[in-house]
This record gives C-alpha cells, sequence and structure tokens, in this order.
C-alpha cells in the first residue's frame, strides 16, 4: 500500500505548511492575533504531517499512526489537565521531548548510514552529531528544569567544588566522542556521545536557581530548534529547516529580551547564576544585626485595607502556587465595595516566566486596566496607603537599588517601599528563588502576615466582610 | 559541496534573519504564550522521525524513531494547546471588558 506523491508536490506543501508557521509566529507576536497566530502556526504544522505520509519513502503507515496516536493523547490529556500555574514547567517537559526526538533520530540516521563503504558525506555526519549533541542537552536540561519546578528537587542552585572545570571536561569529552564518532564511524562513539551529551545537559542546569528558569527554558527552546532544524540537513527536509531556525533564532532573540528583563546578561544567568553568592549568609547577617520583623494579624490588616484610598497587590510566584488569583479578586471586589482604589502592579519577571502573572489574574477575571506594568506601577506607590505584597520576594528587594554587592543589584524592582505601608504576605522567612534576604522585611514600615497566601487571603476576607 | 547543502544553507541564513525579525517588537505580555508557541513548532521534528521509521529496516532504527514520533508529537499537540488555552484567558478578558483599552501593545 503507498499513499506516494511525487517529492515536488511533497515539497511544495512544506511550502505551504512554512508559510503558516511563518504567519504563525508573526500572529503571535502581537496580542490582537496572537490567537489566530498560534492557529495558524497549528494548521501549517498539520499540513506538513499529512504531507509527509505522502513522501515516496514511506512505505510503512501503521507503526507511524500509532506512534502519532500514543503522542497525541499524552500531549492533549497533558495539555488541558495541566494547572495554569504549573504551565512553565510542562512547557519545559514539551521542548524536552522534542529535543530527545532530534537525538533519536540522529542516533537512528547513524545507525542506518554507519559504517558506510565510502565515508557518510561530511555535511550529514555533522549534522547528525550535531543534532545529537544538542538535542540530548536540551532533552536533559529541560527535564532538570522540570524537576525544578515541579519542586521535585530543590529550586536552589546545585553547586559543587570546581563545577565550571567538571561541565568544562564533559562537554570537551563529548566533543571529541563527536569528532571520533565521525571519523570512525563507530557506534560506540555515538552512544558515547549521547551519555555525556545528557550528561551535559543535566550539569548546564543544575546550578542554575529557580528565578532564571524561564530563561533557561526559552533557552533550551531555542536549542531544540537548532537541533530540528539539524535533522533537517541530516534527512534534506526543508520543512524541518525551516521550521526548526525559526525556533532557533526567534527563541535565542527572546532569551535575551527575557534577560534584559531582568537586567542581566545571558551568560550571567547560565553561568555565574545566584549561585555564587553563599545563600542564606545575608539572612543571618541581618538577623544579628539585631533587626527585627513586625508580624501583622489578618483583623489588624483588613482594617487597614478597608480604610485605604489606594491599595497596590504585588503578586509573585507564592500566590501562584497557592491558587490565590481568585481570593485576591474576591477581596479586591470587597474593598472597592468599599470605595478603595485597587491597583495590581505587574513585575516583568512576576510569576515564573514573563507574561505569566497576567495570565493567572486574567484566568481570575482581573480587569485587565487595574494591571499595571512596572514603568506605570512605580510613580503610584507614593500615592499608595497599604503596598500588599503576595508571595513575590526579589522582585520588591530594595538591595536591588542600593545594596552593589548584591547579587540583584540592578535589576529594575517594583518600588514597594515608597508606598506608605508595606505587607507582606509569606509563607516564612525564607530567601526568594535568588537565594537573597530581603532588606525590605525589616523596614519599619513593613508588616509581615505569615501564612500559605491563599489561606491568609480567605482569613482577610473573612475580616474584611466582618467590618 | 552539493548543490542541496547550499540551497539548504540558503534557506537556513534566511530563515534566521526572519525568526529575528518577525519577534523582534514581541511586548512583554506576551513572551510566555510565544516561547510556548515557538516550542509547539520546533516539534516538526515529528516529520524527520515519520521519515526514519516510515523506511527504517532495522528493528533499532524502527525503535528509536517510534520513540522520535511519540515525543515529537507529544511536543506538537501538547504545545499548540497549552499555548491556546493560555491565550484563551486573554480573549476573555477582552470580551468582558470590550471598552477596555488594549494596553498590551506598549
Amino acid at each position: 500500500m503507498t499513499l506516494a506523491l511525487s517529492q515536488n508536490v511533497v515539497n511544495l506543501m512544506y511550502v505551504v505548511a512554512s508559510v503558516g508557521l511563518i504567519l504563525g509566529i508573526k500572529g503571535l507576536s502581537h496580542p490582537a492575533t496572537a490567537r489566530r497566530g498560534n492557529f495558524l502556526a497549528a494548521a501549517g504544522m498539520t499540513i506538513a504531517v499529512a504531507f509527509t505520509f505522502a513522501s515516496p519513502e514511506i512505505d510503512e503507515y501503521w507503526l507511524i499512526i500509532v506512534g502519532i496516536a500514543i503522542g497525541a493523547v499524552i500531549g492533549a490529556v497533558s495539555a488541558r489537565k495541566v494547572k495554569m500555574t504549573a504551565m512553565p514547567q510542562m512547557v519545559a517537559l514539551f521542548n524536552g521531548v522534542g529535543g530527545g526526538a532530534a537525538a533519536l533520530i540522529a542516533a537512528a540516521e547513524f545507525h542506518r548510514l554507519t559504517p558506510a563503504p565510502d565515508h557518510v558525506a561530511g555535511d550529514t555526519i555533522a549534522a547528525i552529531l550535531f543534532s545529537a549533541l544538542i538535542g540530548s542537552i536540551s532533552f536533559t536540561g529541560s527535564l532538570i528544569a522540570f524537576a525544578k519546578l515541579q519542586d521535585l528537587m530543590t529550586g536552589s542552585p546545585i553547586t559543587f567544588p570546581a563545577q565550571q572545570v567538571v561541565n568544562g571536561f564533559v562537554l570537551a569529552a563529548a566533543l571529541g566522542c563527536a569528532i571520533a564518532a565521525g571519523a570512525t564511524e563507530a557506534g560506540v562513539w555515538m552512544v558515547l556521545l549521547l551519555a555525556l551529551s545528557l550528561l551535559f545537559g543535566a550539569l548546564l542546569v543544575l546550578p542554575i536557581g529557580g528565578a532564571d528558569m524561564p530563561v533557561v527554558i526559552s533557552f533550551l527552546n531555542a536549542f531544540t530548534g537548532l537541533a530540528a532544524a539539524s535533522s533537517g540537513f541530516v534527512l534534506d527536509n526543508n520543512a524541518l529547516i525551516i521550521g526548526g531556525t525559526l525556533v532557533g533564532a526567534s527563541g535565542t532573540l527572546l532569551t535575551i529580551l527575557m534577560s534584559r528583563a531582568m537586567n542581566r546578561s545571558l551568560a550571567n544567568v547560565l553561568f555565574s547564576a545566584f549561585g555564587q553568592t553563599p545563600a542564606g549568609g545575608a539572612a543571618v547577617a541581618a538577623g544579628a544585626d539585631g533587626q527585627s520583623v513586625r508580624e501583622v494579624s489578618a483583623d489588624d490588616l483588613a482594617v487597614m485595607l478597608a480604610y485605604a484610598r489606594q491599595v497596590m497587590v504585588v503578586p509573585g510566584y507564592g500566590l501562584a502556587v497557592a491558587q490565590a488569583q481568585h481570593a485576591v479578586r474576591e477581596l479586591a471586589d470587597l474593598l472597592e465595595g468599599r470605595g478603595v482604589q485597587v491597583k495590581y502592579a505587574i513585575h516583568p519577571v512576576a510569576g515564573r516566566m514573563p507574561g505569566h502573572m497576567n495570565v493567572l489574574l486574567a484566568e481570575a477575571d482581573v480587569p485587565y486596566p487595574q494591571l499595571l506594568d512596572m514603568e506605570d506601577a512605580n510613580p503610584e506607590f507614593p500615592r499608595t496607603d497599604v503596598a500588599l505584597v503576595i508571595g513575590a520576594n526579589d522582585v520588591t528587594n530594595p538591595a536591588a537599588r542600593t545594596n552593589r554587592d548584591s547579587p540583584l543589584y540592578g535589576m529594575p524592582i517594583l518600588d514597594v517601599d515608597r508606598a506608605a505601608n508595606v505587607v507582606v504576605l509569606k509563607r516564612s522567612m525564607s530567601p526568594g528563588f535568588a537565594g537573597v534576604d530581603n532588606e525590605l522585611y525589616f523596614n519599619p514600615k513593613c508588616a509581615m502576615l505569615f501564612g500559605d497566601a491563599k489561606a491568609s487571603l480567605e482569613k482577610l476576607i473573612v475580616a474584611a466582610r466582618g467590618l | 559541496m552539493t548543490a542541496q547543502l547550499i540551497s539548504s544553507i540558503t534557506i537556513l541564513v534566511v530563515s534566521i534573519f526572519l525568526g529575528i525579525e518577525l519577534i523582534s517588537r514581541v511586548p512583554t505580555l506576551l513572551h510566555t504564550p510565544l516561547m510556548s508557541g515557538t516550542n509547539a513548532i520546533h516539534g516538526i521534528v515529528l516529520i524527520g522521525g515519520m521519515l526514519i521509521l516510515g523506511s527504517a529496516d532495522s528493528s533499532l532504527e524502527k525503535t528509536l524513531a517510534f520513540v522520535a514520533v511519540v515525543f515529537g508529537t507529544i511536543n506538537i499537540v501538547g504545545g499548540f494547546l497549552v499555548t491556546d488555552r493560555m491565550l484563551d484567558m486573554f480573549k476573555r478578558k477582552k470580551e468582558t471588558d470590550a471598552e477596555a483599552p488594549d494596553t498590551a501593545d506598549r
């Protein structure tokens, strides 16, 4: 049985598919067209996959259909089931399997082509080895990112002595295996290359803290794009080259934009992450200074909020993990019913990805005009009676403005300390993802309400109703 | 260098510039959906898996390519669906606040 069309027809349809992908990415970069863009990209992808079935070289369909069916069910169920708060790690996981697929393709092609009577063409073998390297790094790197965000392992940087040296050695060994695999065409070098690349992917992400994970995911996303493009060179397939390169290039730019939003360079994120600063040391020092934090009860805070003119909510990831976006909305409604102005200050990297917090608050139907980005929010703080910081930490740390020694120094922050009062809802005094203590908490204007964000908000709602 | 390789390199270089140009003005609001959407697009590696699985002779190649097809499909289907879910939330917001100015372009 064969469905084969001529290769020319298939290639022409790949052009159509590529137009869909390009228009899709274009659409995705504008708010009004984002959804249609996503649909167009999906349509382009469907065309590419459908006409691949008609490629002359394919003569076995059932295995492909079964594979696609299994993948589609897993992908659809996980995309539907995942909570919006867990979405960053889901994206990491989807990215990882894409990288894994590129590495597997490289391995299969290597096995099929070698050993060749004459050597395999140089560009083909180079593309195979490159896909194997990059795809594997993306696979394990994404899995570690997933594990960190899903709290399967600690989110703080994992470091050990001479880490950079060890990582450099593993990468050099992987490259050595790649050269050996290309020269000898022996399978053992390919297996070693895959193993070392997988190891390097994990080692690369282990020392990076949770706060930087969005940048890392974006970076690995670009990596997987490059791996896919490289598979295109292996298989002489234009659709793969175009699709993969588009992601590789746009993903690289997106990664740089994200690092810039945190006022750091990409190299700084990847190689001298917050892990270089002894975490916790600052916390002890601050405590030893005899400074203390002030606690406030839910009832007192409810009164403070109810009689404020303007309340600025500063949401952070703590709000997201506690699934508290609906509770915030409810509290805001109550306050507005009493004539209080409620606004939300959204830091560019609030949540765990840029724009993540907007998604979560939109889910809770928070009116769009109440969401202020950093440039608009900061001038409002001096006019604000209460800045209500919910599970945000590093993005409010004044050390970013003042303390040159802080690893956060230079990062744009929300100036909550310029409000008349600051109240922080937080689970404990533990430092944020950056592992840096927040001197805001020792500010006399600042009070703390400890506990899970959602539980605290619910207490506040009850107290506010009773007023 | 074969003619095929040269045309592949041409496509590669043009695509690099296109990819950069396409997203150079993206607002922060859309960083996450855009990352997720492009994430789905590199799932196109699926068609590489299909081509190998459809023509593989050895069982090792079949196994590797089969897993690649499953992985690639998860990447595509999951990626596009999760992006759609994110964007759906923005859309719902706009309908309820039809009079709200669209501040996202800033």
